[in-house]
């Protein structure tokens, strides 16, 4: 008998692709041969027309549902959303999760070895875009015998390789969902990810990015990187509930050192729990990508006329208190699409807890999501 | 499947393969009877979660929008026929949605009900108090319609805007059309289906 909840997909195990086609990247250098770690949940039908593609987001990987053993206590990233009977049913499809290149959880990335040095990467693994991960994510699908996604879900980052997927690919899926995202990132967001990145490049044990070779981790940086990050992905009213003002101790101490205020405590232990868990590297290319994308940019910053190839049906996410990729984001998306006269729905979800509400189980998203999915035709 | 008597009527002022947007599409009933049977390329806006998660159980395209807010996301003429039914009377400004809705589409489809029928005159009329019934459920302070207009109101607005109607058909609330109410329809129809253009 299982412990794991009826709606889990229960034990699952990562695997492996490992591709020795060099692949050309958008930085004018290539990858020689790679690894892509995911995980896959449910059935493949005979028709091979049931298949979504799930793309994480900044900190993400390829666990998204279920248990890798039995005495796991956490489920993986987006379990909400995936398992039998929920919004991304596996009972229908059979959903593929990968990690992206330049992660740190097991696909090639700065801390892997290069076959070149026989060293891991460190500073010298090369800049991977989003356009980048989705040509990687296509040779998957080669692999997996996918010629046509039904869907390529995405949150965030996700989001925008969602959207690559349909303007890059567009016979390669039927519906495109992006959800808490944009399909560039404003000046604000930008500076975030500046004030992140060199909190990480100015920690004295960062080493230009070869940590590794001097046996240290900029863990102070990353750290800072991870605090800086995590105000943001709050609303400023879910931070107020959260901890208000709430003290540590009894008494202010009226001291420079001291930790006063429970949110400072809690984004400490944020940001060293992060820094012990995640690489330097993986995040300063995981922010530049972000920073990068931007399909318009080559179609004069017209982005309906960068939507023009896609035949995807469309699904567009946003959340009202998200600050970081604000409703006003998606709506750009949403009225681009229009504009090129693409099917496109758009919601916007009532939610306080600003951009992680993407991941939250909130009635209405959870509700909509599945609407949209069950109505993907898919083949017994 | 069956229609509402009123989309009914309008589905057979939309040509096939037209692109249509319906402002305040409901449960999205039009759109997807049109996607199906008229292949129409169809967008509904609509501001209700249920509603919403309707449209989309139904494969309609949606967008969450306040039709209080400007249609400035929609561009010039992108749209054969704007269709808003029951709703002209509960938005801000009538006359900015039937200009956007002329901005917008080549053709625009509107329904409302008439507050110069006989029944709401003699409400009026006999009690001096805000006309209430099954098909006007709403008092005067908790009532989403905040414009009320007759036929005759509605099509001196046209007038003053250059705005054509092209068809007018005055129905009752089960949307039959008789001849009484043909002959005097501010005052004997109930719910007018008016097709207008520049």
């Amino acid at each position: 008998m299982s412990r794991f909840p009826a709606d889990s997909v229960g034990l699952v195990s990562p695997q492996r692709h490992i591709s020795t086609e060099p692949l050309a990247l958008a930085c004018g250098r290539s990858l020689p041969q790679y690894e892509l770690v995911y995980e896959t949940y449910g059935q493949l039908n005979a028709s091979r027309s049931n298949a979504v593609l799930i793309c994480h987001a900044l900190s993400g990987h390829h666990h998204a549902a279920g248990y890798h053993s039995e005495d796991d206590r956490k489920p993986g990233w987006w379990d909400a959303c995936i398992g039998p009977g929920k919004a991304i049913d596996t009972n229908r499809f059979f959903v593929v999760s990968l990690n992206n290149l330049g992660g740190c959880h097991g696909s090639t990335g700065p801390s892997s070895i290069d076959p070149e040095t026989g060293k891991s990467y460190g500073g010298r693994f090369p800049m991977i875009v989003v356009e980048d991960w989705v040509n990687s994510q296509a040779r998957l699908a080669d692999h997996l015998g996918v010629q046509c996604w039904a869907a390529v879900v995405g949150g965030s980052l996700g989001g925008m390789q969602a959207l690559q997927w349909a303007i890059h690919y567009p016979d390669r899926l039927r519906h495109c969902v992006a959800i808490a995202t944009a399909s560039k990132l404003s000046a604000q967001n930008i500076a975030f990810n500046e004030v992140a990145r060199q909190a990480i490049i100015t920690d004295p044990d960062f080493h230009g990015g070869d940590y590794a070779a001097f046996g240290v981790i900029p863990k102070r940086g990353l750290g800072l990187a991870r605090m800086v990050g995590h105000i943001t992905y709050l609303s400023d009213d879910a931070m107020g509930q959260k901890f208000g003002r709430e003290l540590r101790s009894e008494r202010l101490n009226y001291d420079i050192s001291s930790v006063e205020f429970q949110v400072e405590s809690y984004l400490r232990y944020q940001g060293q729990e992060f820094s012990e868990r995640f690489d330097a590297n993986t995040y300063l290319l995981m922010t530049k990508a972000l920073d990068y994308y931007d399909p318009a940019r080559a179609h004069g910053d017209d982005l309906a006329k960068a939507l023009a190839p896609v035949t995807a049906r469309s699904l567009v996410i946003s959340f009202s208190t998200d600050w970081r990729f604000a409703p006003a984001r998606s709506r750009e998306l949403a009225n681009a699409l229009l504009a090129a006269r693409k099917d496109v729905s758009y919601l916007e979800i009532d939610a306080a807890q600003g951009h992680d509400a993407f991941l939250l189980p909130i009635p209405r998203y959870i509700q909509a999501l599945s609407s949209y999915m069950n109505r993907i035709e898919v083949d017994a | 499947m069956t229609l509402r008597a009123d989309l009914q009527i309008i589905q057979n002022w939309i040509q096939p393969g037209s692109r249509v947007l319906d402002l305040g599409c409901g449960e999205g009933e039009l759109l997807h009877y049109l996607q199906d049977n008229r292949q129409v390329r169809g967008y509904g806006l609509e501001i209700d979660p249920d509603n919403i998660n309707a449209c989309i159980g139904k494969g309609v395209n949606v967008i969450e929008k306040d039709l209080d807010q400007d249609l400035d996301n929609f561009e010039d003429h992108s749209f054969d026929t704007v269709v808003m039914t029951q709703a002209l009377q509960a938005v801000h400004y009538p006359d900015r949605i039937l200009e956007d809705m002329l901005r917008i589409g080549r053709e625009a489809i509107l329904t409302f009900p008439n507050f110069g029928h006989w029944r709401c005159r003699l409400y009026l009329g006999t009690k001096g108090r805000m006309p209430v019934s099954e098909f006007m459920p709403y008092t005067w302070y908790n009532t989403p319609n905040i414009h009320f207009c007759t036929f005759k109101d509605f099509e001196k607005l046209c007038h003053e805007r250059s705005v054509r109607i092209l068809d007018r058909l005055v129905v009752d609330q089960t949307h039959r059309s008789s001849m009484l109410s043909a002959m005097w329809p501010n005052l004997l129809g109930e719910v007018a289906i008016y097709r207008v253009t520049r």
